[in-house]
């Protein structure tokens, strides 16, 4: 254990406070004006894509935890946005880092992190969910084409994107995993529909995509032919570090705080609650974990050690405490908390409510919680599969 | 700039737990408790030749020099062996209260003791951290004790004792009286309670040094039922690898998996917890009272469900006192209550934020 404050650490947050503050016009209330041109700006002064080789579009910083702690802590202070989190950020970007081709990470990486290409997320099907490699949408080889057709399901962000990384049967003969490929297709291929899905907030965070005979070139395979269940693997590393995001978490738990101190129920305030006032002690005794869990997983991501359970059990654990703290702050709110839409009693816009009702199926969405418990048990503990039913 | 232990404290680990699978056997424990012995000389010679009772105290008086992190990875290991040893008293907190308030004569008098194991201290502060039961608590006039202090620990055999009063201040009392054993679930930690009339002490100097001790044991009581959590979490994968019905084993049934997973996934962040818990006590000490009162906190609820938990992996033999998994069961209960249980232990980080009653 190391996190001594060097004077080097005491410039570099006097650096990043200097820079929140030089740049305040061009966030507010915790977004940014224009998200581009501030993802931008992030890259630049690396807050953003901080330790992605130049080469890429990022930043090329040297891993460092206390620098990202500090980073972190002096945006939450300051209530400024981070960078953007979406899935080709967070999940494709360090995807092709990993098993891309150098034509391929030199092509993507750098505009998906400007926020220039959107990317989703073609994994689950209507028929393939928790049992993802039962996945049937199926391309078949034509040329130097791929031609896909079949339909995904709980795409977000299908209508914003420009581009989909999407897996699909290439090897029908072959076994379940080994028939997968991991591919990159353009939105606007011709072939594609997308319907949006209206969830329980009321919104459509989801859509549903269909692929009626769509091409897209081979050279568009990440990983090799056949490959994609390691790559899927892979994103899917990513992406239960990015749904259970300590940062993110804790941002929120300060804006409970607030919200607890300022709010008042018949002249007091709810923070002088006894009862309430404990359970968000408990919710900032579990978040204080996961942001500790957090810089130990930065540590052994530098290192080279690895991560083990302190990494395997972050979505699980950082999902669901997410519900509950939007579950607190719907408490303290009482019948404020059942307000909706719209209305001059309406608190935070109904984040709080829709928080509540998304962050539900953010434990289900990216590997249910009972399939992150099959996870943790059978890679982290080593405990047996469970046995696969008779063929019938 | 690591979160991570140094290669020194992987070592610390390494051989203190080494040395308790020798010293510290199941056996071992379950004869301590069985006679209710009063403490384990043993055991504690044991540690003595790793260092380990003087793990804290400055080099000067002997000891190691090391800081609550050392401590309380030192703790996690005794905590996983359920080791009948006088570590919190007579190695954390005592000679803490001496470093920080006592005069140079007194720590010249009664570290080395303690450093090389040859003296044991008791520590008398439930009532001045957690509140007055029963009637306790000690008046302190013209440099004498009364009253009597409950919930003491190392008490038994101690040739020293720190008191707190019902102020706050600290004493040193140089010439224990009898210590009466208080029973308790945990047979394998002795509790005592101490009646003082009159009793000859020395006031130690200094305000704060009762927050102190109290953030301390808070953190080692934290770090202790993290290791008593991951010894059941260990056993009931164990047994939930070998252990066959309906023909195969249970922890292939997802009933069975899922109750270790949760497990694991409260244990794995909250070690994060203790040790950023334990390394801000010595460098981060604006944050020590907040980090050791959730460190204490949370893991009294998440070590309450890991004990319940394995338990119930175990199934009937699980309660068994042949088995044995009940002492960590007990000693994670234990851990719970002392010096406060985690509501009020949470009133307490709540107050050091100022969200109480501003």
């Amino acid at each position: 254990m190391d996190l001594t404050l060097t004077p080097e650490m005491a410039d570099f947050r006097e650096e990043v406070r200097a820079f929140l503050i030089a740049h305040r016009a061009e966030y507010e209330a915790g977004q940014p004006k224009d998200a581009r041109a501030w993802q931008r700006r992030l890259i630049e002064a690396g807050y953003a894509a901080r330790t992605i080789p130049k080469e890429y579009g990022g930043y090329g910083a040297e891993p460092d935890v206390l620098k990202a702690r500090i980073i972190a802590e002096e945006f939450i202070a300051a209530n400024a946005p981070r960078g953007m989190a979406g899935q080709g950020i967070s999940m494709l970007a360090p995807t092709l880092l990993e098993v891309g081709s150098e034509e391929q990470k030199r092509r993507w990486i750098a505009p998906t992190l400007r926020g220039e290409i959107i990317w989703c997320q073609g994994y689950s099907e209507p028929g393939a969910g928790s049992d993802l490699a039962s996945l049937s949408t199926k391309a078949v080889e034509d040329g130097d084409d791929f031609v896909i057709s079949g339909s995904k399901i709980w795409t977000s962000t299908a209508h914003l994107a420009q581009m989909m990384f999407c897996l699909v049967r290439t090897e029908p003969e072959a076994a379940k995993h080994e028939g997968i490929s991991y591919v990159l297709i353009p939105m606007d291929a011709p072939g594609i529909e997308v319907r949006p899905l209206k969830t329980m907030t009321g919104q459509a965070e989801f859509n549903e995509v269909f692929f009626t005979d769509v091409r897209v070139p081979q050279a568009n395979v990440v990983g090799g032919r056949g490959r994609g269940w390691f790559v899927a693997n892979t994103t899917l590393k990513h992406e239960r570090g990015m749904l259970g995001d300590p940062n993110a978490t804790e941002a929120r738990l300060g804006q409970l705080i607030e919200l607890m101190k300022t709010e008042r129920v018949g002249g007091e305030r709810i923070v002088d609650n006894p009862v309430l006032r404990d359970r968000l002690m408990q919710l900032q005794a579990r978040v204080f974990a996961m942001r500790f869990n957090g810089l130990r997983l930065l540590t052994s991501a530098i290192t080279g050690e690895p991560a083990g359970l302190a990494g395997l059990v972050v979505k699980l654990q950082g999902c669901e405490l997410n519900h509950q703290i939007a579950a607190l702050a719907i408490d303290a709110l009482g019948e404020l908390g059942i307000l909706y839409h719209d209305g001059p009693h309406l608190r935070a816009k109904g984040t709080w409510q829709r928080s509540y009702m998304f962050d539900l199926g953010l434990i289900i969405g990216g590997g249910t919680a009972q399939i992150q418990k099959n996870i943790i048990a059978e890679r982290g503990l080593g405990l047996p599969r469970e046995p696969s039913p008779a063929k019938v | 700039m690591r979160f991570a232990l140094s290669e020194d404290q992987k070592l610390l680990v390494d051989s203190v737990g080494k040395a308790l699978a020798a010293l510290s056997p199941l056996e071992r424990v379950r004869r301590f408790a069985d006679r209710r012995e009063a403490t384990a000389p043993d055991l504690w010679a044991g540690l003595a030749e790793l260092g380990l009772p003087g793990l804290l105290i400055p080099e000067a008086y002997g000891g190691l020099g090391l800081g609550l992190l050392e401590a309380a990875l030192a703790a996690e290991a005794l905590g996983a062996a359920v080791a009948p040893s006088p570590f919190l008293g007579t190695a954390v907190l005592a000679p803490l209260a001496l470093t920080l308030a006592g005069s140079e004569a007194q720590k010249a008098k009664w570290l080395p003791k303690l450093a090389s194991g040859e003296a044991l201290a008791g520590v008398a502060i439930a009532e001045a951290v957690a509140g007055s039961r029963d009637g306790a608590g000690i008046e302190a006039a013209d440099g004498k004790l009364s009253g009597k202090a409950l919930f003491v620990l190392d008490g038994l055999a101690a040739d020293l004792l720190i008191v707190a009063d019902r102020r706050g201040g600290l004493h040193l009392v140089e010439t224990p009286p009898k210590a009466t054993p208080m029973d308790s679930i945990d047979a394998t930690r002795r509790l005592s309670e101490i009646e003082f009339r009159d009793t000859p002490a020395t006031p130690l100097a200094s305000n704060s040094a009762l927050e102190r001790l109290r953030d301390a044991a808070w953190v080692i009581l934290a770090a202790e039922t993290l290791g008593a959590g991951q010894a059941m979490l260990d056993k009931a994968v164990a047994y939930a690898k070998e252990r066959r019905q309906f023909g195969r084993v249970i922890g292939s049934f997802q009933a069975v998996k899922h109750l270790c997973a949760e497990m694991a996934a409260e244990l794995e962040p909250a070690r994060a917890l203790v040790w950023y818990a334990a390394y801000a006590f010595d460098h981060a000490p604006e944050e020590s009272t907040v980090l050791a009162a959730h460190a204490k906190a949370h893991l009294s609820e998440i070590g309450r469900f890991v004990a319940r938990t394995s338990t119930e992996v175990h199934g009937g033999i699980g309660m068994t006192d042949l088995l044995g998994l009940h002492y960590w069961f007990k000693r994670i209960g234990q851990n719970r209550q002392l010096l406060g249980g985690p509501e009020r232990v949470r009133e307490i980080a709540a107050r050091a934020q100022g969200l109480v009653g501003a």
